[in-house]
């Protein structure tokens, strides 16, 4: 009872001064709490990094890193083993970009779309439904592609094999469509009223604004979103296992089967190899690969982010 | 023209406006509101305004916060329109064309394609000094450079910060400072040569030397282009109106030449806000 009449007191700036280091440690405290639980995310990262470097080291004792980039097959798992990362490179860019085709304009429009056009109640209904579709288990999308979306493209393409990257990557592009979608609305409404009210005042209809004033404005954010869409799919795994087939082939046509850095690191890990000999170890080494790839898309994106922010 | 505009002035207060004004030979009416009332959803904002805007001179709206002055503002280039559920009814007419803004035929993008408008936080588009200015231009069709290149330098002199940004035509306009920005945005206005210009409140986040430049620039302009505007500051509409509406709960108490409203406002309502005592 007293105890809260002497905060309150000291709250309103009449008590006695001598509260002062209480605040400080307890200040300190919850910093330090605040501290911990960013470390936490740094750590993890940190730590993946270490095991992928460490365990790809083993890797690179049996494989020169000259036949790990120029052999042109991937066969860690027959007898006449050979160890070159570029299909598993090639097929992954396929897929990805298979999957950019699809997200990054249907994302795009959506979210110009839902920020510009349509009315408060559209958009509170859309919104939900659209991310409801990143909720989806991405092995649902898996048999998706192989079972529906499959069979609808041999209509069309005769020729196209049962496991093909390009309904993988289609399936994935729509995966992708609600993070794109999502991110890049979120940008473009943080477009201020004023901007749009200067463009209207201009004369210019909605589209016009919407294209030559909000995406101009909101493009730092866009371009974050296309990373993260770039990111996602290039991390996929359960539907390129599924649908693509699982056959490491250096090639770029989307209509061919082939296997990705994720969906070759989900075979391996599925099967029986024992944990210290090659074939197991090349997970890691195909793991680091993968890591690269998507580091160097988001230093792309960091500094195109950079160049295009417009602070208002 | 000038006849015309008496016959249709049905309103007694108007015609007085009228009379004073001819008085005191003001210009030609370049626009004429008449029992105007503005609705946003079932709130009346605006009760039946009527008020005739003189051509080439400078007519300022004042009044406490919430009296309905930048509503009135934002019929003249249907802002509202921007917003569901707002509804207008009565008349803005715009003279010689005799076509009334807010008539529900009238396309809103065309009214704005004629009437500038200036807000009150400067708001260049994230864009370079240059396609700020040739936006409005780009807009209605003007593609060919030395075209586009006379008009944005010609509007850039207009609002005098030609010679600050000439050097700087490919920066962003973001860059620039605060008052610079502001007549950025009143050259881009100007580009597209607008019957009317519309100033929200232009120089209220801006410091006393861009203020001061915005109202020389203001008075110079009222020779090209007709101008209202709303400002909340009353030495500013003394200094650079050459008549002053007096608005108080979405209606319009009194409008005056501006030396008289300050001097010798006629309704009491007038003579507190002016002289302190509310608002």
């Amino acid at each position: 009872m007293s105890a809260t009449a002497a905060t309150r007191s000291t709250a309103m700036g009449k008590g006695a001064f001598s509260s002062l280091a209480y605040r400080k440690n307890r200040d300190r405290a919850i910093e330090l709490i605040l501290l911990a639980c960013a470390l936490v995310a740094v750590f993890t990262t940190l730590a993946i990094v270490l095991i992928l470097v460490v365990e790809s080291s083993y890797f690179f004792e049996h494989v020169t890193i000259r036949e790990f980039l120029t052999d042109r097959m991937w066969t860690p798992l027959f007898d006449d083993a050979h160890y070159g990362i570029m299909p598993l490179v090639s097929g992954t860019l396929t897929v990805t970009f298979v999957a950019l085709l699809v997200a990054i304009p249907l994302g795009t429009i959506i979210a110009i779309y839902l920020s510009e056009f349509a009315t408060h109640r559209m958009r509170e209904s859309v919104k939900p439904v659209l991310e409801l579709l990143g909720a989806v288990p991405t092995v649902v999308y898996g048999y998706f592609a192989l079972l529906m979306v499959t069979p609808f493209l041999q209509k069309f393409m005769p020729d196209l094999s049962g496991f093909n990257m390009l309904s993988a990557g289609l399936v994935i592009g729509l995966m992708i469509v609600p993070y794109v979608a999502s991110v890049s609305e979120d940008a473009m409404r943080a477009v201020p009223r004023y901007m749009r009210e200067g463009s209207y005042a201009m004369g210019a209809t909605r589209l016009q604004t919407a294209l030559r004033v909000v995406v101009p404005g909101a493009l730092s954010g866009i371009a974050a979103a296309y990373i993260l869409g770039i990111s996602r799919a290039i991390g996929e795994t359960m539907v390129v296992a599924i649908a693509a087939g699982m056959q490491p082939t250096l090639t770029f046509n989307p209509t061919e089967p082939a296997a990705t850095i994720t969906a070759y690191i989900v075979q391996v890990s599925l099967g029986d190899l024992p944990h210290d000999s090659i074939g197991y170890q090349s997970i890691f080494a195909a793991g680091l690969v993968l890591m690269l790839m998507t580091l160097v898309f988001n230093v792309i994106g960091f500094f195109l982010t950079r160049k295009f922010r417009e602070a208002y | 023209m000038n006849t015309n505009v008496v016959h249709k002035a049905e309103s007694p207060r108007l015609a007085i406006a009228l009379e004073e004004r001819r008085a005191l030979r003001a210009n030609q009416a370049k626009a004429i509101a008449e029992k105007l009332d503005f609705w946003y959803g079932t709130n009346q904002a605006l009760k039946n305004i009527n008020l005739v805007i003189p051509e080439n001179q400078v007519t300022a709206l004042i009044g406490p916060s919430g009296c309905g002055k930048s509503t009135f503002l934002r019929c003249f280039n249907r802002m509202h329109d921007l917003q569901a559920d707002t509804r207008y009814s009565g008349s803005i007419v715009l003279h010689p064309e005799s076509v009334n803004l807010v008539g529900k035929e009238v396309d809103p993008i065309e009214v704005r394609m004629r009437i500038g408008m200036v807000f009150q936080k400067p708001n260049p588009f994230p864009k370079t000094v240059f396609e700020n200015v040739a936006y409005g231009l780009r807009l209605r069709g003007f593609s060919n450079r030395t075209d586009l290149a006379e008009r944005v330098e010609k509007a850039l002199r207009g609002a005098a910060i030609w010679d600050e940004v000439k050097d700087r035509l490919s920066d962003s306009a973001l860059a620039l400072s605060g008052g610079q920005m502001q007549r950025l945005c009143i050259a881009r206005a100007l580009a597209t040569e607008p019957e009317i210009l519309l100033f929200d409140e232009p120089t209220s986040a801006l410091d006393p030397i861009a203020t001061a430049k915005i109202e020389e620039l203001i008075t110079e302009l009222r020779q090209r282009v007709t101008i209202l505007i709303v400002t909340h500051n009353m030495q500013q509409a003394a200094r650079v109106s050459d008549f002053t509406a007096f608005m108080y709960l979405g209606e319009l108490v009194e409008v005056d030449a501006t030396s008289k409203i300050f001097t010798n406002p006629s309704k009491k309502a007038t003579e507190d806000y002016i002289t302190g005592r509310y608002g």
